[in-house]
């Protein structure tokens, strides 16, 4: 296969906008699937994926096109997370690609997600190709969606193809562009190998499947292949391309190509995703640029409700590591909530969705506690501390200076929302950075905000003040000093661990406030009146009682009938099981979750 | 001793709150009826059991003809040994007795009756969708009471819609005024599938007509204290009497006593078995009368129902007792656990005798009682 004719690129939009559609679309026209095993947005086969229509994993696939000049080029479509969460993975799988597919809403514009992934591209040199999908909506106008791209980001757009990605309209003409527009893969065949892996899973019969870009020379199966970051050697048992729906062994893969490599590897932490692949005979001296270890921004515990369950879910979190190198885990144990695990995520979402494959997939019931960022603390003694876990906060009289993480927040939003979205970003104690107008009636803010002021109900905030209309993105920015307490919440007159968290002074009487007055809500009358207290070190900032039950339950019983009474406490048991109880008093789960949801 | 209980399931016209079994008939269903409960209980028949109580329950069980009732209870007395003092008890709805029918049913052996009086408020009797109006309930005390009778019971209802404080202490006041030595008094529950339920579902505002959880149990002891200062002592979570008028029958049930129910539905307790009729009034006559039962329990945790059971009784459970049950110590914690027991008597929610042999609930515990229950039990 002529290099000339291979072109390797990926898709960018924001949710919704129709990324998943066009390359089923791409997919048919190309025939790379038969009709019959076609099903709605292929590349998205994790059911979580197709219900929240997002792309979590990066995927690929190879195509074949015969293009109106006759030729047939290979097309290596490269799918990419779109959410910030899984912004080095997308950048990794841009440093495969030569291109990139804009596709833009042509009734919704550009939103910060496009915006940051189109930045992204720019800056590893991809060609930029805009599309304007959609145009089959009555709100549609492509005309304003190619003027926002090229006065946003810069990128001739007016003569972008308008296609509808639902309706099959035009997309031919976007992969006439793809070979026209993407240049061709550059490399050479006969030098040491470099090949970029860009993505991983386990395949329980081959072990380990890497996903590759071969930058420079050629990869063969038998050969013993070395990844630069982890130092691991392999030999490699089987090499070939991804078809739609399957992975097709071809021997080797030269430069230029996209394919995979299956080498008995057992452990997905040895092929990180951004490492450089080369050969043990012939190395190159120098790996890809732009490999990092990726870091979890943040934490939570992660409990069985059923404590028996501790070992299935430490068995889950194994499994879905083998697919997931970025999630970390480690056993823990609280007071409150028994035997559980400390787990590490790169976003809310990627948490969120950690914690339903664990539910729905291995089948648990869980209890999560709020998320936590981590926090860089200087003793008085001149030692550094990392805390992940409210819990182990060092007590104040010890630290000599806190910080806490910080983001760089870029908001897009009609501009009618300006006025509230300033005043959730001044709450959440965000510093101003600048606004620029899109357009007439789109703009674009940027922040800083404290990473701590967005881990939990930011977005829903966000969204709830701009009737859904703002888009959200945000990268790690560092650590600044911040006056910071830890607030403790007390049951009864207990500390219950797995509620502690910490929070910037000035916020900590009301925020303590907001959880006692959440939890009254949520906790039943029980026999006994409930204290619910808050509190810094030892001083009671805030309070609330859930009074004495009253009545439970005084009907007649007729006629002998105590299969009724039976039933009663019956009922009661069950109820019972659905609370965890903490010293004398029971606590339905959803208490520890309620905490997170104070916007209400 | 055991007990009888006889389920009649007829009534007039269904209460908007009821979910027991019990429906409309006409006369053919109703002799249909009696010959196939009169049946049942000769298939029964057995002279070495000694009964001490019969109990015509319901439904509306005077909505047959006395006659019927006493062809019934004469049915009982040739097929078991049933004491000479026994207490005969007959339910029944107010407007469906006469003086003659009273005096019928006392001369046919019945000798304690029990009125479904609910209040004296004749807009909350309507409301619960009851027949009789208050005058009817008086009346038919009073003709009872001439009819010889001389232990009278009525039902008492808190939580009616729009009752009131004020309008409870009247019901009070009217009904412990009539000749009646024991009074049921229970609150409205709204059952899944009742026509109330359904109003309160397509109604949501119907809801906040009836009292909430802290004004009712506030009532509730408002009731039982003046209850008290008329002389009718609570010997049970729902029921108040003049000493030695407790209900011998219903203590029964507190009592883990055996008892034999006839009749679509009734519920036995025999041979440390509880099992109940499994049919509806017709497929019963069909059969006439032959058993379909279903058993919940085929051998019952003595020592579970004994705590269950006891503790709705003002005497309580007896620690000597359970002893004698629970022969694997399962449940010895219940008394001898102090810290949980001053918790709740901290609480006032139970009494423990001096020598620690007898714990009962105290009248605010028995409005938790399902929930203190449950958490003795664990």
């Amino acid at each position: 296969m002529k290099k000339e004719q291979i072109r390797n690129f990926c898709i960018i939009a924001h949710i919704d906008h129709g990324k998943s559609t066009l390359a089923d679309r791409i997919l048919e026209l190309t025939s790379s699937v038969e009709l019959r095993d076609m099903e709605e947005q292929l590349l998205d086969n994790m059911d979580i994926e197709r219900e929240r229509g997002i792309t979590i994993k990066a995927r690929a696939v190879r195509l074949n096109y015969k293009a109106k000049n006759g030729e047939t080029y290979v097309f290596n479509l490269i799918d990419t997370p779109g959410h910030v969460d899984f912004n080095y993975e997308v950048s990794r799988s841009l440093a495969a690609c030569e291109g990139a597919i804009l596709v833009v809403d042509a009734s919704q514009g550009i939103e910060a997600q496009t915006l940051a992934n189109t930045y992204l591209a720019i800056e590893h040199d991809l060609e930029v190709l805009p599309v304007v999908n959609k145009i089959d909506l009555p709100s549609a106008d492509p005309q304003n969606a190619c003027e926002e791209i090229e006065n946003v980001i810069g990128i001739p757009a007016l003569n972008a193809p308008r296609i509808s990605a639902k309706m099959g309209t035009n997309i031919e003409e976007v992969l006439e562009r793809v070979i026209t527009y993407i240049p061709a893969p550059k490399g050479d065949d006969n030098a040491p190998l470099k090949a970029l892996i860009f993505d991983s899973y386990y395949d329980q019969y081959k072990g380990v499947i890497i996903f590759v870009r071969v930058k420079e020379g050629t990869l063969k199966v038998g050969e013993t292949i070395k990844m630069f970051a982890t130092g691991a050697e392999f030999q490699t048992v089987e090499i070939g391309y991804m078809g739609a729906t399957s992975l097709v062994p071809s021997g080797e893969l030269k430069s230029g190509e996209v394919g995979y490599i299956a080498a008995s590897i057992k452990d997905i932490g040895d092929t990180r995703v951004g490492d450089t692949v080369t050969s043990v005979e012939h190395p190159c001296s120098e790996p890809l640029e732009g490999y990092k270890k990726v870091n979890p921004m943040v934490y939570s515990g992660i409990y069985p409700t059923d404590g028996a369950k501790y070992p299935d879910l430490r068995d889950a979190l194994e499994k879905l590591r083998l697919n997931d190198a970025s999630l970390s885990f480690e056993p823990e144990t609280s007071i409150a909530l028994g035997f559980g695990f400390r787990c590490g995520f790169l976003g809310l979402l990627h948490m969120e969705i950690i914690a339903e494959r664990l539910e729905r997939e291995y089948n648990l019931d869980l209890i999560t506690t709020a998320p936590s960022v981590i926090y860089r603390v200087t003793m008085t003694n001149g030692d550094v501390l990392y805390i992940d876990n409210p819990t182990n906060y060092p007590n104040l009289g010890l630290i000599s200076s806190a910080e806490e993480p910080v983001v760089s927040a870029d908001i897009l939003a009609p501009s009618e929302f300006v006025g509230n979205i300033m005043e959730l970003c001044q709450d959440r104690r965000g510093t101003f950075k600048d606004m620029k107008y899109l357009d007439e009636t789109r703009v674009e803010l940027h922040y800083e905000l404290p990473l701590n002021e967005i881990v939990y109900d930011f977005f829903d905030a966000l969204k709830s003040r701009t009737r859904g209309y703002a888009s959200f993105d945000y990268e790690m920015k560092g650590y600044q000093e911040s006056k910071l307490v830890k607030l403790d919440i007390l049951l009864n007159g207990e500390v219950v661990d797995a509620l502690s968290f910490i929070v910037h002074t000035d916020k900590a009487y009301a925020r303590g406030r907001r959880i006692c007055e959440k939890l009254k809500e949520t906790i039943p009358r029980q026999l006994f009146e409930v204290p619910i207290q808050a509190a810094i070190g030892g001083k009671i900032i805030a309070r609330e009682t859930v009074k004495a039950m009253r009545k439970d339950v005084l009907a007649k019983c007729y006629g002998g009938d105590i299969t009724r009474k039976k039933k009663l406490l019956e009922k009661q048991k069950e109820g019972k099981k659905k609370m965890r109880q903490l010293g004398s008093v029971e606590v339905p789960q959803e208490a520890f979750m309620s905490v997170l949801k104070l916007d209400e | 001793m055991c007990g009888v209980y006889i389920h009649i399931p007829f009534c007039k016209r269904k209460c908007i709150y009821c979910d027991f079994y019990s429906v409309c008939g006409d006369d053919k269903l109703y002799s249909g009826f009696v010959s196939a409960v009169s049946n049942s209980i000769k298939r029964r028949s057995n002279k070495s059991i000694k009964v001490d109580t019969v109990y015509f329950g319901g439904g509306t069980p005077t909505v047959l003809k006395s006659s019927q009732l006493v062809l019934i209870l004469n049915t009982v007395k040739h097929s078991f040994d049933v004491s000479p003092n026994a207490e005969i008890t007959v339910e029944a709805n107010p407007c469906t007795v006469t003086e003659e029918s009273l005096s019928e049913l006392f001369n046919g052996g019945f000798n304690r009756i029990s009125f479904g009086i609910q209040s004296a408020v004749d807009s909350e009797l309507s409301a619960l969708s009851r027949l009789h109006n208050y005058e009817q309930a008086e009346a038919a005390v009073f003709n009872a009471e001439r009819a010889g009778f001389t232990n009278i019971s009525a039902d008492i209802m808190i939580g009616i819609i729009d009752q009131t404080r004020k309008s409870l202490i009247d019901s009070i006041d009217k009904i412990t005024s009539l000749p009646v030595r024991h009074i049921s008094a229970y609150m409205l529950k709204v059952e899944e599938n009742t026509p109330l339920d359904e109003m309160i579902k397509r109604d949501g505002s119907l809801l906040k007509s009836i009292a909430d959880e802290d004004e009712l149990s506030d009532r509730y002891l408002l009731m039982t204290r003046l209850l008290e200062e008329k002389g009718f002592l609570q010997y049970e979570i729902s029921n108040f009497a003049k000493n030695g008028f407790e209900s011998k029958h219903n203590l029964k049930y507190w009592r883990c006593e055996e008892y034999l129910g006839f009749g679509p539905h009734a519920h036995s307790y025999f041979d440390n078995k509880r099992y109940f009729e499994d049919c509806g009034v017709s497929e019963f006559i069909k059969n006439n009368g032959e058993p379909k039962i279903t058993y919940t329990d085929t051998d019952v945790d003595k020592a579970e129902e004994y705590i269950m059971l006891s503790l709705r009784l003002a005497e309580g459970l007896d620690a000597d007792r359970l002893a004698g049950l629970d022969k694997e110590g399962r449940y010895k914690n219940i008394i001898s656990n102090a810290e949980e027991i001053n918790r709740l008597s901290g609480e006032r929610l139970v009494n423990i005798s001096r020598d620690g042999k007898n714990l009962s609930l105290t009248e605010r515990g028995f409005l938790v009682s399902n929930a203190v229950i449950s958490r003795l039990m664990n």
